[in-house]
């Protein structure tokens, strides 16, 4: 059965896009059948960061009024066969978007995929209630960073009241995906850490994912970051998230503070 | 110098905890608060409307959310000529 999930986190910037095509890319790694939809109107970036910007034909938008079919707007990956983008319109506005238009899609999309990954755009206006509003599940991307945890806050509450399961009176599973995590920090008290961010939130965690100079390069060259350095650390990271996603208990990693050994001795901050 | 930063320093983290608990515990009282507000309002306009014509928008309720009491404000504007009235009944 297909599942509906929505990458959405009330604050820009925090990673939302690089997680959605992560744990797309790692879903489909897997065999599943996934599609990842940019609800960002007029400011998509999904494209980019999937290394997919110049096939983009038709959008989101002409399949929501009839202009184009599904099929035709789709866009297939180059590097996995099962991985798929609904992008964005970039000229449009997201009044464009309706309700039942987005829900006629979504539905759609429900009968061809095992994954729908919607990524939200930024704020708590139309484009991201559209984005959340048919989900099934939520990841919710914070920055161990008090606005991020905040924000973060303001959409879990209204996942538990405005989406269509939370009306039906349904329960939607929520998890924080904590990204841009440094360890070092956080060990020297100078970062929110992990617990802190939980208790707070009082949600489950799907993951960690470490601050990484391997996101930049990833979305610098178009590739989702589990599948330009399966090896590194966010990689493996976002490819456990995507693990547990599909209900596999898999241990939860805390990344390993690696402090040197003179500011050990001196409890020196780094640079 | 170095040592001396070691021991006072203890962190920002522990502030940023402590300053989002509070704030958070007030904006999700405050989700709840709106709708609780508007059926008070409304009540006490239909209670207030059985002896007294007061309009809709001359009654303001207010809620305050303290750490130990929380206060609720409610605030009738009543017409002179029903004033009288009031004053003359008691």
């Amino acid at each position: 059965m297909a599942k509906v999930l929505v990458v959405t986190s009330g604050k820009g910037g925090v990673g939302k896009t690089t997680s959605t095509a992560a744990l797309g890319a790692a879903l489909a790694q897997s065999g599943q059948r996934v599609a990842v939809v940019d609800f960002d109107v007029g400011l998509r970036n999904l494209d980019l960061v999937m290394g997919a910007e110049r096939r983009v034909v038709f959008d989101l938008i002409n399949v929501v009024q009839g202009v184009a079919k599904l099929s035709q707007a789709l866009i297939r990956d180059k590097r996995l066969d099962t991985l798929w983008l609904l992008p964005a319109s970039q000229t449009r506005d997201k009044d464009a978007l309706t309700e039942q238009g987005v829900g006629s899609v979504i539905k759609e999309m429900r009968a061809k995929f095992d994954w729908v990954i919607c990524d939200s755009p930024a704020g708590i206006e139309r484009g991201a209630t559209l984005a959340m509003r048919f989900a099934d599940e939520a990841v919710i991307v914070t920055n161990p960073e008090v606005s991020s945890v905040r924000d973060s806050d303001r959409i879990i509450g209204l996942l538990d009241s405005k989406t269509e399961r939370a009306e039906r009176g349904q329960r939607i599973e929520k998890h924080i995906l904590i990204t841009r995590y440094d360890a070092q920090r956080a060990a020297r008290g100078e970062m929110l850490n992990i617990n802190d961010v939980l208790d707070i939130l009082s949600t489950p965690l799907l993951g960690i994912i470490p601050e990484s100079e391997e996101v930049l390069r990833a979305s610098n060259i178009g590739s989702p970051v589990t599948l330009s350095n399966a090896g590194s650390a966010p990689a493996r990271a976002y490819a456990d998230a995507a693990r547990r996603l599909r209900g596999d208990d898999v241990p939860m990693i805390i990344p390993a503070e690696r402090r040197r050994f003179f500011d050990k001795l001196f409890g020196r901050r780094a640079a | 110098m170095n040592v001396l930063n070691f021991f006072r320093r203890r962190g920002s983290a522990p502030v940023a905890r402590e300053r989002l608990q509070i704030l958070l515990s007030h904006e999700r009282a405050a989700r709840g608060q709106r709708d609780l507000l508007a059926l008070l309002r409304e009540e006490i306009l239909a209670a207030i409307a059985k002896h007294v014509t007061v309009e809709s928008e001359n009654v303001h309720v207010r809620m305050d959310r303290g750490d130990t009491v929380s206060t609720l404000e409610i605030d009738v504007e009543i017409p002179h000529s029903a004033g009288m009235l009031l004053a003359a009944g008691s």
